[in-house]
């Protein structure tokens, strides 16, 4: 645990009176609180602390300790307590791993120091940002493979005690959030509940490429098979499809396969496309025999050719 | 739009401890929708989460009803951004 110097936070002097003190919060505040800094996670943090030096350094009394403790503050260690943070960890069936973490105002979080000091007392000097009303939004973070994102699926998995189920609909990109109305921390004075806020992470377990709701993906076609056409078998998302080959296919050309791609968020039954790029195997190794016949070819292509 | 999703804007008020003529400035700029019902005044709950942004960018960053009109349409326009990005950032995935 590291000092922690509240007045170089607010970049203010020691002797700073309490209205400068309030100015600088203030026009730090404005800079980087949440509701200015939407989905920044560094501004979040960066308010957080500047909302604990001014949590210190606004109250008489709990500055009148930091300063006497922040000479020698290794003292105020008698005074911690090994206070556990609130943790929301949850399983899913899905295999999918969460991370939780409640409230977009970052004012549940203050320092070890500060606990070991203050042991967790907090005023409310001008802070709003706990529920006053409507209750406190949750964020929560669910990471699902991209096999599943494609299909339209239940994720259930525990808030607080409380076992919520989810249908997430075919077609969710990565960094999509999904709200929950009223799934959020409990309402105040009658105040409806706050909402819960799910960001996806998707993490490719497949061979494609996905740009919107189009695959790619690069596949090997033989030599023989590219210049005199034949079937071949290709993987898609849901299953293998045979394809005609047409022949002289060429290396890297590609075909789409319409409607084969990503299902399209929210258009039932609509999907993207499928690109397949060609990639034309040379043989490697021939027997006297191949050797030979290429050797009759490349001759033939010559007086062809000339 | 159902009298469930009303909040009668008195009750915000004395739980937010703020005067109710700021939901009424707020309201005169067009920044939320106040419905009146046989004279009293509801806010709507889908429009509470701005509401409590609103307030909160007044009373503790001391914004005042012009600057948080264009703080609203900037983050209109940073949220349209974000979004934006995110699915820029997709297509450069590489592993996508």
């Amino acid at each position: 645990m590291e000092f922690i110097d509240y007045y170089r936070i607010l970049g203010v002097e020691k002797t700073a009176s309490a209205d400068d003190i309030k100015k600088a919060y203030r026009k730090l505040a404005r800079k980087y609180h949440p509701d200015l800094n939407p989905n920044d996670k560094e501004a979040n943090k960066k308010f957080q602390q500047i909302n604990e030096a001014n949590e210190v350094l606004s109250d008489p009394e709990k500055r009148k300790k930091y300063d006497q403790y922040g000479k020698d503050w290794q003292h105020a260690e008698q005074f911690e307590q090994a206070k556990q943070q609130q943790q929301h960890y949850q399983h899913s069936p899905g295999g999918g791993r969460e991370e939780f973490f409640t409230g977009d105002f970052g004012n549940g979080d203050f320092s070890d120091f500060f606990e070991s000091l203050f042991g967790g007392a907090r005023g409310s000097s001008g802070q709003r940002s706990k529920a006053k009303f409507r209750g406190e939004d949750y964020q929560a973070e669910l990471q699902i493979p991209l096999s599943e994102a494609a299909k339209t699926h239940q994720q259930t998995f525990t808030i607080n005690g409380k076992s919520i189920r989810i249908t997430v609909p075919a077609g969710i990109e990565n960094d999509q959030k999904i709200k929950l109305k009223g799934h959020g921390g409990p309402g105040i004075n009658g105040g409806p509940a706050g909402d819960l806020y799910i960001t996806f992470t998707i993490v490719n377990n497949t061979p494609f490429k996905r740009k919107g709701d189009d695959l790619y993906i690069t596949t090997d076609l033989d030599l023989y098979t590219a210049i005199l056409g034949g079937e071949v078998t290709v993987d898609t998302l849901d299953g293998k499809v045979k394809l005609q080959i047409k022949p002289y296919t060429q290396n890297n050309s590609t075909i789409r396969l319409k409607g084969k791609g990503f299902p399209v968020y929210k258009q039932e039954g609509q999907h993207g496309d499928l690109y397949i790029t060609w990639q034309v195997k040379l043989p490697t190794n021939l027997s006297e025999k191949e050797k030979a016949l290429f050797t009759e070819l490349a001759a033939l292509s010559k007086s062809h050719n000339s | 739009m159902s009298t469930q999703e009303l909040i009668p804007a008195t009750d915000f008020c004395i739980s937010h401890n703020i005067d109710i003529t700021f939901i009424q400035s707020l309201h005169d700029y067009g920044l939320i929708e106040v419905t009146t019902i046989e004279q009293s005044s509801f806010v709507h709950t889908e429009q509470l989460p701005q509401l409590e942004q609103f307030i909160r960018l007044h009373y503790d960053l001391d914004i005042n009803l012009a600057g948080i009109d264009a703080i609203s349409n900037l983050l209109q326009r940073v949220e349209q951004m974000q979004n934006e990005i995110r699915m820029l950032k997709n297509r450069l995935r590489d592993d996508m």
